[in-house]
């Protein structure tokens, strides 16, 4: 696609962790309160005030640091990242610099070929959030809300080992789904609780030294990232084939233009004069910690969907699907374990119909209106063919409307499936005697006529015929 | 003199708190009398930047309707003035400096906290160098300290304000905080004892940092046995600040009986150099000489680099103070300076008007000294022989309990004279740094005069030996009457 050009990408997502309280201090992380309600004085940067570890983000971390196959520190340390900003309180962050919590990570996404690859997880540190500038409703200065101030964020970074856009938003989105697997974070990125920046360059294929990258800030959504990657990418292309060169510099991505724009470069850069927080002691945790975290982890999106193949036969890009989610990955399961039906059946049910309508309402797995349970029902009179799958997605909508029960509604509504042989062959026998044209005509040969009796039996009965012995009779009385 | 011939200022806490105890005086009594005594001498030692009549008074009457019900806490009704450095709520907060001068403090630090919760009236709070960063209270927006024993000498720094209201019979005690020689060095210049916990004995909560790493909290009396009923308040765990220490906390005033015979005292001959003024020397070799003939025993010590702790300090205090201050922005609190431009501008002015100069030379000190390409020579490196002075002193406490010697090289010295070259007004915390950056204990004690000045002996232990520390003091105190001498004018 980029003809003799590489492309080099490396993530940093930052994600939010969903706890109660803030990393270092006792105030509500929760979203979308009235501005600076939701800071404390240790939020505000208070003359006197310290820093005190919300151990439950530990814990967190530990679990992305065994989700990902990485290792998880002994010992980390909170340093403190020095700039000024009026978001910034306390004049520095208070992040993980040369010992993170999480080190050395792996995971794995399908290229653009479709073939698995594994993607090299630098680290995860630990960090607190900023608070934010408004700059609506002020005329001549700008308004700061620190509600976000001290949210705790989990910032992944991943090698440069991504090679093309769709790579990169496969990567995020695993590992999207693996912090919502672990309930680590809600991965809400409209509220900006998952977002990334991405570093990309270039270089000639065959050519090992990596080409000097640009970042890309801030992006929060899977469209942006493949969007503003692919922007950037042609954009250096372009550039370098025009005997121009790559400045390593912070840029910004414009959804509105669908371009990147230089933000500052590296010479605006802030030094940040890291150096350990004297007021946190350093992370220690034990083998007995880590042990008693990996027990508490739940099967992950890869050994789910290895396992949803080989237990329940379903396709590969089924049981993919199926397993992004876990609460998706659950209802299936469920669906799958209270009918007799065929696994793929429910499978089909829960990508297809299911999915359609939550999309359609915009709700989540969780907020269905039809239970497992209920699916399942539907499932097992489709399965023991009181119903048609046609007649079942009337059910199905029925159901999805608060009717009741798949029973309930084929007994309200009479849906029950003709079976009865003798009652088909009448039917059959009174369509025959009424279009004797088309009988003469099919007989002839032209056989596709047959959906024209098929779809005159269901008329006859409302679609409640078994479809196969409509089919069969048919056949037999047709010839 | 028995107690009760003493007028209310000229009593110890442990007096007053007699006093009180057999109904002699209310707290009302004696807060108006140190009240009008601060008053009386703000004009010429300047001790105080803020003054909390109304609110002691109140606090009095609580602590002595609580006495009358039976209440009484461990320090009920009993009188103290806090360092500007603690938060004070509904009360100013300042620092010594001007980007505070207009910030009221929405809570009470820890110490402060306590203190009022064992009935402790609060006077005031006390003048001190910007940040607690001077060792002559010279640094201070709200001007200079003046020594009670002889006011054209500064009383020492940073907690000079503290040191100087207790020896001029201002108030019995006071807080203060030490970072490289801030209680202990002011307490020798005044004449006073001033002892500086254990890092993490007492909770830093609410004491705006100077050195993350090296501040400690303290306090400033008349004798080692008022230092031990406060610190017994003061001291313990705090789940605010995660450097505290949940480590028992011994019962300091009872501990103050424990004999000095046996006592292992270490010499540090390093501490006798040619930098210590001979008059000084002379008394704090006669102390050492009492001590012996009560019977501890002097063993010399080494400590190979405690000559490195100055420079030392001086890296690593300033590069956490760079970042410590860098909250002081003009954007949420403090001063701010008027009609800026933009944002930079903003910042630029109002720190560029709200430190002094020496803060501003700390603060680019740290900043040069974390910055990319000099962290490895500077900071890092400062860090390693941090490691090896604790290292030292970790040796030598297996040979001694406790290291004694001189708490600063000359006795108070005039204001004005050291303003001008830094590196000399360094040096005069050259013996207390030591503790700081190995996160020991230190106390000072008045152990004698040099040319009508007062001199201090200082004691320094292994962690948590306050307890030793308090009762070598105490029972040197039970030897001399150093402790009780008042500045002429002040008795």
């Amino acid at each position: 696609m980029n003809g003799r050009w590489e492309v080099v990408i490396g993530l940093e997502i930052h994600a939010q962790l969903a706890t109660a309280s803030k990393i270092f201090s006792g105030a509500s992380t929760a979203y979308g309160a009235e501005a600076n309600t939701q800071a404390c004085l240790i939020d505000l940067g208070y003359p006197g005030v310290l820093p005190v570890l919300n151990a439950e983000v530990v814990r967190m971390a530990a679990r992305f640091g065994l989700a990902v196959n990485a290792s998880v520190a002994p010992r980390s340390v909170f340093a403190r990242k020095n700039y000024f900003y009026p978001d910034l309180p306390k004049g520095y962050q208070i992040s993980q610099y040369e010992l993170p919590i999480v080190s050395s990570g792996e995971l794995y996404i399908r290229d653009d070929d479709g073939n698995e690859r594994r993607i090299g997880i630098t680290r995860a540190h630990l960090e607190e959030d900023a608070g934010k500038s408004v700059h609506e409703g002020f005329d001549s200065s700008s308004g700061i809300d620190l509600n976000r101030a001290g949210t705790p964020l989990l910032e992944i970074v991943s090698e440069p080992d991504l090679r093309s856009a769709k790579e990169a938003v496969a990567y995020m989105r695993k590992i999207h789904s693996i912090v919502r697997y672990l309930e680590i974070s809600d991965g809400n990125m409209q509220e900006g609780s998952f977002r990334c920046d991405a570093n990309v360059s270039v270089r000639p294929i065959g050519q090992t030294e990596l080409g000097t990258r640009a970042e890309i800030k801030n992006l929060n959504s899977f469209r942006f990232v493949e969007k503003a990657i692919n922007f950037e990418i042609a954009r250096q292309i372009e550039l370098i084939e025009d005997g121009g060169e790559v400045v390593q510099e912070t840029r910004l991505y414009d959804s509105g233009k669908d371009e990147t724009r230089s933000m500052r470069s590296k010479e605006e850069a802030n030094d940040y004069r890291y150096f350990p927080d004297p007021d946190l002691l350093p992370v220690e945790l034990d083998d007995e910690f880590i042990a008693a975290v990996r027990k508490t982890l739940p099967e992950l999106p890869d050994a789910k969907r290895a396992r949803f193949i080989a237990e329940y036969a379903l396709k590969d890009s089924d049981a993919e699907i199926l397993t992004v989610s876990r609460a998706l990955a659950d209802f299936f399961e469920d669906v799958a374990r209270k009918t007799s039906a065929s696994s793929q059946l429910a499978a089909n049910w829960v990508i297809g119909d299911l999915s359609a309508l939550l999309n359609k309402d915009g709700l989540d797995i969780q907020d269905s209106a039809i239970s497992a349970a209920g699916l399942a029902g539907l499932l097992e009179r489709i399965a023991d063919d009181t119903i048609s799958g046609k007649i079942a997605k009337e059910v199905f909508e029925a159901m999805w409307a608060g009717e009741g029960s798949a029973d309930e509604i084929i007994a309200a509504r009479g849906l029950k499936q003709i079976t009865d042989s003798a009652a088909i062959e009448s039917i059959v026998a009174a369509v025959i005697a009424a279009n004797p044209e088309q009988v003469a005509e099919y007989r002839g040969g032209k056989e596709k006529l047959f959906g024209f009796f098929v779809g005159k039996v269901m008329q006859e009965t409302r679609g409640k015929a078994n479809p196969g012995q409509v089919n069969q009779i048919l056949k037999a009385k047709l010839k | 003199m028995g107690a009760g011939d003493q007028a209310i200022h000229q009593r110890t806490l442990t007096g007053l708190a007699k006093g009180l105890a057999t109904g002699e005086f209310s707290s009302r009594e004696v807060t108006e009398a140190l009240l009008g005594r601060i008053d009386a001498h703000q004009g010429t030692l300047n001790a105080f930047i803020t003054i909390t009549a109304e609110q002691a008074l109140v606090q009095a009457d609580m602590a002595d309707k609580a006495r009358a019900a039976g209440a009484a806490g461990p320090l009920n009704g009993l009188p103290i003035v806090h360092k500007d450095l603690f938060c004070t709520r509904g009360v100013l907060t300042t620092c010594g400096s001007r980007i505070l001068d207009n910030f009221v403090s929405p809570y009470d630090a820890a110490v402060v906290e306590r203190l009022a919760a064992a009935g402790a009236v609060m006077l005031g709070k006390t003048n001190m160098d910007e940040f607690a960063m001077g060792s002559s209270n010279e640094t201070s927006f709200f001007g200079p300290v003046t020594n009670p024993w002889n006011v054209r000498l500064s009383p020492g720094g940073s907690s000079g304000g503290s040191a100087a209201a207790v020896a001029a019979r201002v108030v019995p005690a006071a807080t203060g905080t030490d970072t490289g020689g801030s209680i202990r060095q002011p307490a020798a210049l005044t004449g006073t004892t001033g002892i500086k916990p254990t890092y993490g004995r007492v909770s830093r909560f609410g004491m705006v940092a100077f050195a993350s790493s090296l501040d400690q909290a303290g306090v400033i009396t008349r004798s080692a046995e008022d230092a031990a009923l406060l610190l017994g308040v003061m001291a313990g765990h705090d789940k605010r600040d995660s450097t505290s220490v949940d480590h028992p906390v011994p019962d300091y005033v009872a501990g103050l009986q424990k004999p000095v015979d046996g006592l292992r005292i270490g010499i540090v001959r390093q501490h006798f150099d040619e930098g210590l003024d001979a008059g000084c020397a002379a008394s704090v070799r006669a102390a050492l000489q009492g001590l012996k003939e009560a019977g501890a025993v002097l063993i010399d010590v080494d400590l190979p680099n405690i000559g490195l702790s100055v420079p030392t300090y001086y890296v690593v205090a300033p590069a956490e103070c760079s970042s410590n201050l860098s909250r002081f922005d003009g954007v949420r609190f403090g001063h701010r300076a008027k009609d800026p431009q933009d944002l930079l501008d903003l910042y630029c002015r109002s720190r560029g008007e709200g430190f002094g100069a020496e803060v501003k030379r700390r603060v680019m000190t740290g900043t040069y000294v974390l910055s990319a390409g000099y962290y490895d020579a500077y900071y890092l490196k400062a860090q390693k022989v941090r490691q090896l002075i604790s290292q030292d002193f970790r040796n030598a406490f297996a040979h001694v309990d406790v290291i004694a010697g001189p708490t600063a090289p000359t006795t108070a010295f005039a204001i004005g004279e050291k303003t001008d070259d830094p590196i000399t007004m360094y040096l005069n915390d050259i013996y207390t740094i030591g503790a700081n950056l190995a996160g020991l204990p230190g106390i000072s004690v008045p152990c004698g005069f040099a040319d009508g000045l007062p001199v201090g002996l200082q004691l320094v232990g292994p962690h948590f030996a306050e307890d030793v520390l308090l009762a070598c003091a105490h029972q040197y105190q039970q030897l001399t009457d150093w402790h009780q001498r008042a500045p002429e004018d002040f008795a």
